[in-house]
């Protein structure tokens, strides 16, 4: 993921990369600690089982973090996101059924649902000129208000052999979800980085009158960022669906992602001011905050102060940036 | 980005926006009347006020920061802990009920410096810190009545606060928005706090290059609308006779979109409280028309989110960005 084209090269590369990637590094590290505290002080130990099961629940998480990455790349955030997610999931559960060509033909359905969605917000962003974080409180009400006419009591099915494939264990107990997210990252994340496309969306994050100058094509980069995301979100509801088998329009759901995924975006290192920081990243912030939650479980940790320690726990995280603040020599960089 | 002649007084007293959303409220009046004839009746529309102070009373503290160019996504749960402390406190005895809108208040003020300790010297973007104190106001909430069940019935006063009609037969929610929002235009228009405001919406580095304590002020608004937001709350909870969780969670959308709507400049630094007005209305009418026509729930909110977008989009858009 070294950006070669900007490097000096030779012993300069690797300093750079390290650099870039110093976010997602802490995340991972964090992570993997916390995991093996996780599952040193669980009852069945490091099993297949176990990791299944966090695997599962911290993918969601992960899906819709990285959803939400792309958004605040190019410096907006998109507060629907927990609303396209339900709404994919109220869908999926209408139309993942049946015999596999069918469920095939669901799948696209809602990952299409979850695109459409996307492009409403890019395009009333781009071509509304509205603030992104107003346009997506309000976009967010509308999918939420489509997913509760379409599912108004939770309910419906999924083809059960696709989601027990996705939620099971592959040969050799590695969890089938941790691939899918894998195979996600492959075939969307890493293509989009590489590309002149994704280079567009980190420019116009730094900078959208430097990206503009420069000619690059604003539009088409903030417009791929919100379809994106839209297309993650519903990955996410589609999973959530597998692992629930059913579908419901729950409003605490879809407040709980949007918030959990700025949380993880945050924790994984990239940048709310946009232009820096890698979906990769957000995973493992989505990784550290799920397992945060384990924690809480395995040390036996009151469920009732759980929402309270989460949000001290976003909200110090939100606070970490502000060090930087320490190291300011000119007070006028405040605003800056 | 902002638009340099709209900040010269004389211009701004005719601001395209406010006259829209007030061109709306009548097209609003119309349409509710042809679907039902009681529509214009002063009974109902005095109703209409009544419910609307409530949000009037969320919108303004939200005007204040939205003019900083910030925004307060704190405030569905620090209505409902608003609503929650001050029934709580009616529970404590004589004094506690005697002081219970004050309590309740107290405790929103609290929350609301915590959100601008963050914003102003912290530096976190205001949409993510208050995102935060939402979920901390939650979590509190939570510890508070999972446990035990503390009391939450509104007492005497804030009953009489939220429905009695003490003068003229207008309601009590809409004196207190009266003179709320008498303060509120004193305090944009009259004070050096109110100019500060608007200069750091403008530009914070000028503002506090001409001695403006600007990371003061920004303090002062967010402590002012989370006081706010609780005063509603306590009202609120007057209002239905007692407090719940979530009920905070359908203003937060309403209450940005009456100060887009009333014409204040999401970006800061632009907007009257004349339009905040006009936007609580143009909001409250909107509500009121969606749940006379028979339709589901669902549906609603789906209309109600389009229309806001719709009308937005109609004049709440930026200047070009670059």
């Amino acid at each position: 993921m070294t950006d070669r084209a900007l490097s000096t090269g030779g012993t300069g590369d690797w300093r750079y990369w390290l650099g870039e990637q110093r976010g997602t590094l802490l995340a991972l590290a964090v992570f993997v600690v916390m995991f093996v505290i996780y599952t040193g002080n669980h009852q069945a130990g490091f099993s297949a089982d176990v990791i299944t099961t966090a695997a599962n629940k911290g993918v969601l998480l992960a899906l819709v973090a990285m959803a939400q990455t792309f958004v605040v790349l190019t410096a907006g955030i998109d507060l629907s996101i927990g609303m396209i997610f339900v709404l994919c999931n109220c869908v999926a559960s209408y139309i993942v059924v049946g015999t596999a060509f069918e469920a095939t033909l669901g799948v696209i359905g809602v990952l299409l649902t979850g695109l459409a969605c996307g492009a409403i917000n890019g395009l009333i962003v781009i071509y509304g000129r509205l603030q992104p974080i107003v346009t997506t409180i309000a976009t967010g009400a509308a999918f939420f208000g489509l997913a509760l006419l379409i599912r108004p009591f939770p309910g419906g099915e999924v083809q059960e052999d696709l989601a027990d494939f996705l939620t099971g264990q592959l040969p050799g107990g590695i969890p089938a979800s941790a691939v899918a997210l894998l195979v996600v990252v492959l075939v969307i994340w890493i293509p989009f980085r590489r590309s002149m496309l994704g280079r567009v969306v980190y420019a116009v994050g730094s900078s959208e009158p430097a990206a503009y100058m420069s000619g690059l094509d604003i539009r088409r980069a903030k417009f791929a960022a919100y379809t994106l995301a839209g297309l993650l979100a519903a990955i996410g509801g589609l999973f959530l669906t597998f692992v629930t088998y059913t579908g419901e329009a729950s409003s605490a759901n879809a407040n709980t992602y949007t918030l959990n995924s700025i949380a993880a975006v945050v924790l994984g290192g990239v940048s709310l001011f946009g232009g820096r920081g890698s979906a990769i990243g957000a995973i493992f912030g989505a990784l550290v905050f799920r397992t945060i939650g384990d924690l809480l479980f395995v040390f036996d940790f009151d469920p009732l102060w759980q929402p309270l320690f989460l949000g001290i726990v976003l909200l110090v995280s939100v606070c970490l940036g502000s060090f930087r603040l320490i190291r300011l020599r000119n007070r006028l960089d405040l605003f800056g | 980005m902002t638009n340099l002649t709209a900040s010269i007084p004389v211009l701004r007293r005719f601001d395209p926006a406010v006259l829209t959303a007030f061109g709306c409220i009548v097209l609003l009046l119309l349409i509710g009347s042809i679907i039902n004839e009681n529509f214009l009746s002063p009974d109902y529309l005095l109703q209409q006020l009544q419910v609307g102070s409530f949000l009037a009373l969320i919108a303004t503290g939200m005007m204040i920061v939205v003019l900083l160019g910030q925004i307060d996504l704190s405030v569905p749960w620090i209505i409902t802990v608003g609503g929650m402390m001050s029934t709580a406190a009616a529970g404590w005895g004589p004094l506690g009920a005697t002081f219970a809108i004050p309590v309740g208040v107290l405790c929103g003020l609290a929350f609301g410096l915590l959100n601008g300790i963050g914003v102003a010297y912290l530096r976190v973007p205001s949409m993510i810190f208050t995102l935060g104190i939402n979920a901390v106001a939650q979590g509190f909430m939570i510890v508070r009545t999972g446990g035990f069940a503390p009391q939450d019935m509104a007492t005497e006063s804030m009953n009489a606060l939220a429905t009695g009609r003490l003068i003229f037969g207008i309601p009590n929610p809409v004196w207190v928005w009266i003179i709320v929002g008498a303060v509120t235009v004193f305090l944009l228009r009259r004070t050096v706090f109110g100019r500060a405001v608007y200069a750091i919406g403008n530009r914070e580095v000028a503002a506090y290059l001409s001695g403006i304590r600007t990371q003061r002020v920004v303090l002062a608004a967010f402590a002012i609308s989370g006081a706010l937001s609780a005063f509603a709350g306590a009202l609120l909870a007057g209002y239905s006779t007692k407090a719940y969780q979530g009920m905070g969670d359908p203003y937060l959308l309403p209450a940005i979109a009456a100060v887009v709507l009333g014409g204040t400049s999401i970006l800061g630094g632009r907007g009257t409280y004349l339009g905040t007005v006009a936007g609580v209305i143009l909001i409250t009418l909107l509500q009121s028309i969606l749940s006379v026509v028979q339709i589901e729930e669902a549906f609603r909110q789906l209309i109600y989110g389009a229309v806001i977008i719709g009308m937005l989009l109609l004049y709440g858009r930026q200047n070009r960005a670059v």
